[in-house]
């Protein structure tokens, strides 16, 4: 509908040091008015110190049904973590 | 006259008490839903505010009064707050508009608070200013983008500026109260405070392509309470209607 707002995804970042999250989407007539919407909308309880948005048809994805090709491939390839090491107790946590 | 730093504090609670009413209207009506959300900030914001001017005005008073019995306890000719803030919501444009006014002018009055020499008036302005520099901050954004935006939104604010300017005045009219707290260093002078309000409203008003009427007629009665207009009384039988018909209820 040419009457509506487009549609921005709303990423916010919690602390320093952690990275942007996704939170959820919003309507907004430009990018300044999302960043003002998404304080409102999802900023209110404290959660942020950052946020980004972006217009949500600017966000390539994949396809759902790319599925199988896309990850099955990376199932019955175990070696492919790093599970088969003994770790010394004094190397500590991993 | 009662004690004049009771008063101020009461303008100051009431202007707010009864614009967070108000806004808190829209709640669940606005015309999106991001509105709606902001909106309702914006009035939380306001009440919030309004419980810290009220406190302390029944804490000066020391008849035992707090916030809400200054709020549900009063009839509407002990009310000050302005005129404009009890002015109805009318359409979204029309609400915004008064939201930018005020909010040009409580950024300009806060500011100025914050030197003042009472240390909890000072606290409070602090405080305040913070939600009230985003409320301005939004509400110029919306002003600008309804009033540049289609033919329809473009008459509707100038509408509701044309509508609303008379009740701009009212905010700068000094009276023997604020004499008092400007000669304590309590409060500003509402004249001093209009050439900030005029710098920024002009700029906004430009970049909105609209043009305040050249009438300076200004309604007056609000702040000292003598005439009140009669939306006050409808929006209190409604903000306290509670209290009016269960005194005291609790739950």
């Amino acid at each position: 509908m040419q009457n509506e707002w487009p549609l921005w995804e709303v990423f916010i970042r919690g602390q320093h040091g952690l990275s942007h999250r996704h939170v959820g989407s919003l309507h907004a007539a430009d990018a300044e008015g999302a960043i003002k919407n998404a304080r409102d909308v999802y900023t209110r309880r404290n959660e942020g110190v950052s946020i980004w948005v972006v217009e949500a048809r600017q966000i390539a994805a994949s396809s759902p049904g790319d599925k199988g090709p896309f990850y099955e491939p990376a199932n019955d390839k175990v070696y492919r973590h790093p599970g088969f090491f003994d770790i010394p107790d004094d190397a500590g946590a991993m | 006259m009662s004690d004049p730093l009771f008063e101020f504090l009461c303008r100051m609670g009431d202007n707010t008490l009864v614009l967070g009413h108000r806004v808190s209207e829209w709640c669940g009506v606005a015309p999106v839903l991001e509105e709606d959300i902001a909106l309702a900030n914006t009035a939380l914001d306001l009440i919030g505010q309004t419980t810290l001017w009220l406190n302390l005005a029944g804490e000066v008073e020391g008849a035992g009064r707090d916030a809400d019995a200054l709020a549900f306890r009063r009839d509407v000719r002990e009310f000050r707050n302005l005129l404009l803030v009890e002015q109805p919501n009318g359409d979204f444009g029309r609400t915004i508009m008064r939201q930018f006014l005020f909010d040009a002018w409580h950024r300009a009055c806060l500011s100025a608070l914050c030197e003042s020499t009472h240390d909890g008036i000072a606290a409070i302005a602090e405080k305040s200013l913070k939600e009230v520099t985003y409320h301005l901050e939004r509400a110029s954004d919306t002003v600008i983008g309804l009033g540049d935006g289609t033919d329809e939104s473009h008459a509707r604010m100038q509408t509701a500026l044309d509508r609303l300017w008379p009740f701009v005045g009212e905010m700068f009219t000094g009276d023997d109260v604020d004499k008092a707290m400007t000669s304590a260093g309590i409060a500003p002078d509402p004249a001093s405070l209009r050439p900030a309000f005029d710098e920024k409203v002009t700029d906004v008003l430009t970049n909105a392509t609209l043009t305040p009427p050249e009438s300076d007629f200004a309604h007056r009665g609000g702040k000292t309470g003598k005439r009140h207009s009669e939306h006050l009384g409808h929006l209190l039988t409604q903000m306290q209607w509670l209290q009016r018909a269960y005194p005291d209820a609790t739950w």
